[in-house]
C-alpha cells in the first residue's frame, strides 16, 4: 500500500487521534497519575497488537510473548547502565537483537503447530527466565539497577519520565500502523491464510515458514523497544517482573476481550483490561479477588463471546467494518 | 562416587512423583487432546488438602492421601463440567485458554485463603542410611505409592470395562459412540482421573517439600517437561519421563548450583519438543 492509499484510510485517522489523545490529555493536565495509567494501558496496547500478528492473524497460540518484552528491557538497561548508551539508542538495539534472536528461535519452534508450539513458547519463557537468573553479568536473581545519572541524557528524571512516556505512546501508534499495515498487505492475507489453513496455504503457495518465522521476528521487535523504555523508566529489572508468565496470559485475555484478528480489537482490549485491573486494584473488596475476576472473566469470554468486543461490534453494527479494522 | 550414585537414586524417587503428576496430564491429553492448564493448581489443590485433613483430624498424611485422590476426582469432574466439555474438536486455544482461566480463578481463591507463606506437612517416617547418605523415609515412601498407584492405574485402563471404555474413546471417539459407549461420561471420567492423579501427587510432594500457592505453576512446567519426554498421551512414557527427568536432576546437583537445573531442564524440554515430538519413552503404541 502506498503512503498516499494510507491517508485516505478512515481507519488510519483513528490511529492518529487515538494517539494525539494519549499524547494531549495528561500534557495538557499534567496530572501524573493518569501519565502512569496511561503508561501501563500503552504497553499493554503494545504487547497485546502485536501478540496479534501471531495469535490472530496466523492463529499460533504464543504463551510466552513476554519473553520478548523482558529481553528487551534487560538489553535496554544493561546498555544504558552499565555501557551508559543513550536510552533510545539502546532501545532501538535491544529492538534489533531481540527480533534477530526471535528469528532463530522461531525457525526451530515453528516447526510444531497447535498444542505443541503454544507448550514450546513456555519453554523459550521458562527456559530464558532460568538462564538470566543465573547469568552473572546481568546481575542474576537480583537483576539491574539504573543509577540517577542515566537519566541526565534526557533532561533529568522528571523531564525523562515524560519523554518517555511521549516514545511508549510512539511506539503503540507504531504497533497499531503495523498491524494495520500488515493485515492490508500480502504478507498479511498469507498469514491469515496460515490462521485458516495451513497446508491449503501452502499448496496454494503461501510460503509458509518463512512467513511465520518472519512474523514471530516482527512481533517481537516493538514490544522489546518498549520494554527497554518501560525498565528504564521502572529504573530496576529482574527476571521475576521480566518474565512473567501471568502477565503473559494477561496479554491474551486482553486480545481475546477485544477480538483476535483484528487491529483495534486489541487495543480496545487492552485499554478495558487495563482499566479493570486498576478498579480491581484498587477497590478494598476486590484488590484480593483480581485473579479470580480477571479468570472468570476470561472464562465467559471464551464460552460465550469468542469474537470479543469487535465480534459483538460487527454483528450488530455493520457499518463499522467500514471505519474499524 | 557413592554421594553421585546415592544424589541419583534420590533424584529418581522424587522424579517418579514428578511421573505421577505428568500421568495426569498426558491421561487427559490421551483421552481428548486437551492440554489441561488447571493441572498446577490441582497439584497444589492436593499439598493443601493433605495439609488440612492432617490438621484437622490428627493422623498421618498417608492416611489421608486417598482422600486427595478423591477430592481430586471430584474437582476434575467439576472443571470438565464447567469449562473443558464445551472446547473439545474446538481449536487449541479455546481449551488452553478456558483451563488456564479456571487456574487463574483456583489460584486467586488460594492466595486470597492463604497468602504466598511457606506451609509443610509434619511427617516422622525413619530414613534409611547406607554409607553416610541418609535417603529420607518420605522420598521412599513416596516412590513406593506412586509405584502402587501406577500399577494400580495400569489394571484399571487395561482390565476394567471403564478402563476399557477410556481407551476406547481415546482411540477413535466416533467409533467408540458407534458401540454405544457413553463417551461424555467417560471423558469426564478420565478427566477426573488425570486431575485425581495429579492431586495425589501434589499430596505427595507436600509430604516431601514445604510449598506455598503459587507453587504448582513450577510443577506443573516439570509435568510438561516429563510429559513430552514420555510422548504426550502416553502415561507408562510419563511415569519413565518423571524417572529420566529425576535422574538428571540427581545427577546435575552434585556439580552445578541448583538453580541451573531449571535451564537443563528446560534446553532438554525444547530440544525433545522439536527432535522427538512423540517423546523418548513412546514405544507403546504409535498412530499416524
Amino acid at each position: 500500500m502506498t503512503p498516499l492509499r494510507f491517508l485516505r484510510q478512515p481507519f488510519f485517522w483513528v490511529i492518529v487521534a487515538m494517539t494525539a489523545v494519549f499524547i494531549a490529555w495528561p500534557l495538557a493536565t499534567g496530572d501524573v497519575r493518569l501519565r502512569e495509567s496511561l503508561v501501563l494501558a500503552a504497553v499493554y496496547i503494545i504487547l497485546a497488537s502485536n501478540l496479534n500478528l501471531m495469535l490472530g492473524y496466523a492463529g499460533y497460540v504464543n504463551f510466552g510473548s513476554i519473553v520478548f518484552f523482558g529481553l528487551g528491557g534487560y538489553v535496554g538497561v544493561y546498555l544504558i547502565s552499565e555501557q551508559h548508551w543513550h536510552p533510545v539508542a539502546a532501545a532501538l538495539a535491544a529492538g534489533i537483537s531481540v527480533s534477530a534472536l526471535a528469528l532463530l528461535f522461531g525457525l526451530g519452534i515453528l516447526r510444531l503447530r497447535g498444542f505443541y508450539f503454544a507448550l514450546s513458547t513456555i519453554g523459550v519463557n521458562e527456559g530464558v527466565r532460568a538462564f538470566v537468573s543465573n547469568f552473572a553479568p546481568w546481575g542474576g536473581a537480583s537483576g539491574l539497577y539504573i543509577s540517577l545519572d542515566s537519566y541526565q541524557s534526557l533532561g533529568g528524571p522528571r523531564q525523562a519520565l515524560w519523554t518517555i512516556y511521549i516514545l511508549l505512546v510512539g511506539v503503540m501508534a507504531l504497533s497499531l500502523l503495523l498491524s494495520f499495515g500488515i493485515k492490508r498487505s500480502k504478507f498479511g492475507l498469507g498469514l491469515r491464510a496460515i490462521g485458516q489453513n495451513e497446508d491449503a496455504a501452502g499448496v496454494l503457495g503461501v510460503p509458509t515458514p518463512l512467513y511465520k518465522a518472519l512474523a514471530y521476528s516482527i512481533s517481537a521487535f516493538l514490544p522489546a523497544v518498549a520494554g527497554s523504555f518501560y525498565f528504564f523508566k521502572s529504573a530496576f529489572i529482574q527476571p521475576v517482573d521480566a518474565f512473567d508468565l501471568g502477565f503473559s496470559v494477561e496479554v491474551i485475555v486482553t486480545v481475546m476481550l477485544g477480538g483476535t484478528g483484528t487491529v483495534a480489537g486489541p487495543a480496545i482490549g487492552a485499554f478495558l483490561y487495563e482499566e479493570l485491573r486498576g478498579w480491581l486494584l484498587t477497590s478494598p473488596a476486590f484488590s484480593n479477588f483480581q485473579l479470580v475476576i480477571a479468570g472468570a472473566l476470561l472464562l465467559a469470554i471464551v464460552i460465550f463471546a469468542p469474537g470479543g468486543v469487535m465480534g459483538w461490534i460487527f454483528r450488530h453494527i455493520p457499518k463499522m467494518r467500514r471505519i474499524l479494522e | 562416587m557413592f554421594e553421585i550414585i546415592a544424589s541419583i537414586i534420590d533424584g529418581i524417587l522424587v522424579g517418579s512423583v514428578y511421573g505421577m503428576a505428568a500421568m495426569g496430564l498426558t491421561l487427559i491429553w490421551g483421552v481428548m487432546n486437551v492440554i489441561n492448564l488447571t493441572h498446577g493448581a490441582l497439584i497444589v489443590a492436593g499439598m493443601f488438602a493433605v495439609f488440612l485433613l492432617v490438621q484437622a483430624f490428627g493422623v498421618s498424611a498417608y492416611v489421608v492421601a486417598p482422600a486427595t485422590l478423591a477430592i481430586g476426582f471430584f474437582a476434575g469432574v467439576a472443571i470438565y463440567w464447567i469449562a473443558v466439555q464445551r472446547m473439545i474438536g474446538r481449536p487449541p486455544l479455546m481449551s488452553l485458554l478456558s483451563t488456564f482461566s479456571v487456574n487463574m480463578i483456583l489460584i486467586g481463591l488460594g492466595t486470597s485463603l492463604w497468602g504466598t507463606v511457606l506451609f509443610n506437612v509434619e511427617v516422622s517416617l525413619p530414613g534409611l542410611t547406607l554409607g553416610n547418605y541418609t535417603f529420607p523415609g518420605t522420598h521412599l515412601m513416596a516412590a513406593a505409592l506412586t509405584l502402587l498407584i501406577a500399577v494400580l492405574l495400569y489394571f484399571f485402563l487395561q482390565f476394567t470395562r471403564q478402563g476399557k471404555a477410556i481407551r476406547a474413546v481415546s482411540g477413535n471417539r466416533e467409533a467408540a459412540e458407534l458401540v454405544g459407549i457413553p463417551t461424555r461420561r467417560v471423558l469426564a471420567m478420565a478427566f477426573g482421573l488425570g486431575a485425581a492423579l495429579a492431586c495425589g501427587a501434589g499430596a505427595l510432594i507436600a509430604t516431601m517439600f514445604p510449598f506455598t500457592v503459587l507453587a504448582g505453576g513450577a510443577y506443573q512446567l516439570k509435568s510438561f517437561v516429563v510429559t513430552v519426554l514420555g510422548g504426550l498421551g502416553n502415561p507408562a512414557g510419563a511415569l519413565l519421563g518423571g524417572v529420566a527427568l529425576g535422574l538428571v536432576e540427581g545427577l546435575t546437583t552434585p556439580f552445578i548450583p541448583v538453580s541451573w537445573t531449571s535451564v537443563i531442564e528446560f534446553v532438554i524440554f525444547i530440544f525433545v519438543l522439536i527432535a522427538y515430538p512423540r517423546g523418548l519413552f513412546n514405544f507403546t503404541f504409535r498412530r499416524s
